[in-house]
């Protein structure tokens, strides 16, 4: 993992520092909120609709045991005791006070962490594969790129004052895990004809009111290009994207705009101005950043007594069917823990939970941890001789759930539980479907399929890219949830096609239940995946389990 | 035609905890909805508004919110304001499982 250096210690605490005064003059009225808000907002300090709320960051999802224990003693310490882990790969304390947010500052420098650009119109934390330096599909571990973009994006100049937030995804594997064609920039890590490093480049993806799917720009960018390049690109937008109307400043829209020649001709022409100035720093950077992300010595053990638990053990051999993914190293694997108890509220951990998680990690998993987009941790090292002492210690504390890529494992982001831009609840939907498919026993006869349910069409829950997309609205004073069906999260990254009107709260559990009965009923065999059934005979089916044959609420769609 | 004008509350976050509060007819805040100064008449409510938005030292967010006048006081007219009022719905925390 990455180790702070001494500079960025320095940085990090002297920033801790501005923002300790700047809130003891918000306090003492030396400013006013208007002065103050974009002060706390480059800190991560939101103001919701119940509390503030501290966004941390996580780069690119990844912890050690410390971190993570870190995280839990400020929940107990500064809020209610547990911590949300959300989309984007960070931690919200959902309860924090005012003057206690420097402490909790400071406490998160202790352990090399922050909450600076994780809001704001900036450069926005990266985000990478969950799966990063251990899955066995991967070309390269993205995390060291993420975390050379990180240090140059940081406090980067040029761009603490963009049209909007920019975020940028980074995949080291061809199945794209980090949903990097819904990001302002997505970078696939591939290697070109004559098997040189480099990247794929994807610019002016995104999800919220206006869905688009990232387009190419760059074939193949050479390694050693990146940075420049990524500045060219967002320099490009720092000009050109608009500043009159926040709705149409994303990247995406200047792409749809400008079309993507024009934006790739003007970023190349930049990117010549700037390619010189680069004069190579950056590279004896990475280097020393590709040190810090070298492997740990995996043990080369006995499987027997996984093979033995997997064998006697039923409730065992279920989490590690659904939980468990091909590690690159022999004898080991990707363990999931799903924050996703039926009827839990997705991606919440008590403190107790990720104390739990923490001592595995630090016991069996090479002190390392990461924050799944889905809302679930990783232990991304595991032997499998380990895991049913793993999975013994994870059901005591109930983090257990076989469930992982099943129809109870939704993304839903906070809703109007929390959140102040939220137009409708999605929390207690995710509940309500978890707990009736549970009650179902249907869940696993289903297979994989992805409910991702957002509270405003901001889409925070990524509801354009569910296989199942739930959007909540406000209907003159009711919430209605308006249902997708057919989005793709994955490298095949598609925009879900609405179903028709919306339903009521209380009618939207029925109405899931009506989607996947007709998917069993028309699926080819267990093995054809809800998508792959969609794809196959289109909406029409659904269209009429939902709403009849001659409703005229499906005709009115 | 003018709108009719429907009850209101003044309504914020207090500055140092955060928390959900309403403008009382003594001038104080409270996280109580049914504590708060029902207003009823546009200009005074207006007028409150503005008396309220001035306290930059006590509180954030200051608006008016829409009511209903009930059996014990005041009730939110819309759903959003029923969550700011109790608290989140995914489980009982927050404001309504501590003493007020």
């Amino acid at each position: 993992m990455y180790r702070y250096t001494d500079f960025d210690a320095a940085f990090v605490a002297t920033r801790n520092a501005q923002f300790r005064a700047q809130v003891e003059r918000r306090i003492d009225g030396s400013l006013t909120e208007d002065e103050f808000k974009p002060l706390r907002l480059m800190n991560g300090l939101y103001l919701q609709l119940h509390a503030y709320m501290l966004r941390v960051a996580i780069p690119y999802g990844t912890l050690n045991s410390a971190q993570l224990r870190q995280l839990a003693y400020i929940a107990e310490r500064w809020d209610k005791g547990y911590g949300h882990f959300t989309t984007r790969q960070n931690i919200q304390f959902n309860w924090p006070k005012l003057r206690d947010v420097p402490d909790m500052l400071d406490a998160l420098a202790e352990v090399q962490m922050h909450a600076i650009q994780t809001s704001g119109n900036t450069i926005r934390n990266v985000t990478a594969d969950h799966f990063a330096g251990a899955a066995a599909d991967e070309i390269a571990d993205p995390r060291p790129v993420a975390e050379l973009i990180r240090q140059w994006s940081t406090d980067h100049p040029e761009f603490q004052f963009l049209p909007r937030k920019f975020k940028i995804a980074v995949t080291g594997s061809p199945n794209d895990r980090a949903v990097t064609k819904a990001h302002d920039i997505g970078l696939r890590m591939i290697r070109n004809d004559a098997g040189k490093p480099g990247f794929e480049v994807i610019v002016g993806g995104g999800l919220g009111r206006t869905p688009v799917i990232g387009k190419i720009v760059r074939d193949f960018l050479p390694e050693a290009d990146l940075l420049p390049y990524l500045e060219a690109v967002v320099s490009v937008w720092n000009l050109l994207g608009r500043r009159d109307n926040k709705y149409k400043s994303r990247i995406k829209i200047t792409v749809h705009e400008h079309g993507i020649d024009d934006i790739r001709a003007r970023v190349e022409d930049r990117f010549a101005l700037l390619r010189p100035a680069f004069s190579g720093v950056d590279q004896q950077l990475f280097a020393q950043i590709k040190s810090d992300f070298a492997p740990p010595a995996f043990e080369d053990r006995d499987t027997a007594p996984f093979d033995q638990a997997y064998e006697q053990d039923s409730v065992f051999r279920s989490w590690a069917d659904t939980n468990l993914s091909d590690h690159r190293a022999p004898g080991h694997a990707i363990a999931q823990i799903s924050l996703k108890a039926h009827g839990a509220t997705p991606g919440d951990a008590s403190a107790d939970q990720m104390r739990v998680m923490a001592d595995l990690a630090a016991r069996y998993g090479h002190d390392e941890l990461r924050i799944s987009h889905e809302q679930n941790i990783v232990l991304p090292h595991v032997h499998k001789a380990d895991l049913p002492a793993i999975h013994a210690a994870l059901k005591e504390a109930g983090l257990a759930t076989a469930n992982i890529g099943r129809i109870s494992d939704i993304i839903a982001c906070p809703g109007m539980d929390y959140c102040a831009l939220a137009t409708a609840r999605s929390i207690p939907i995710a509940q309500e479907i978890a707990t009736r498919f549970d009650q179902l026993k249907l869940e696993h006869e289903v297979g994989d399929l992805k409910i991702k349910i957002s509270g405003c069409i901001n889409a925070c829950g990524h509801h354009h890219v569910g296989h199942i997309g739930v959007l909540g609205l406000d209907r003159a004073g009711v919430e209605s949830y308006q249902i997708t069906l057919g989005g793709d999260h994955t490298e095949n990254a598609a925009i879900g096609q609405r179903t028709g009107p919306g339903f009521a709260a209380d009618e939207i559990v029925p109405a899931i239940e009506r989607i996947v009965d007709t998917y069993l009923s028309e699926r080819l065999s267990a093995d054809e995946a809800f998508i792959d059934t969609f794809a196959r005979v289109g909406m029409t089916p659904f269209k009429t389990a939902l709403y009849g044959e001659n409703d005229k609420r499906a005709k009115a769609a | 035609m003018a709108a009719i004008f429907t009850p209101k509350v003044v309504t914020a976050n207090a500055l140092l905890e955060g928390d959900v509060v309403y403008l009382t007819d003594a001038d104080t805040w409270s996280r109580d909805l049914e504590q708060a100064e029902v207003l009823t008449d546009e200009a005074d409510a207006q007028i409150r508004l503005i008396e309220a938005s001035a306290r930059v030292d006590e509180v954030v967010g200051v608006y008016l919110a829409e009511v209903t006048p009930g059996s014990t006081g005041p009730e939110p007219a819309h759903f959003r304001e029923a969550f700011r009022a109790t608290g989140p719905s995914n489980y009982s925390h927050g404001k309504q499982s501590e003493a007020l």
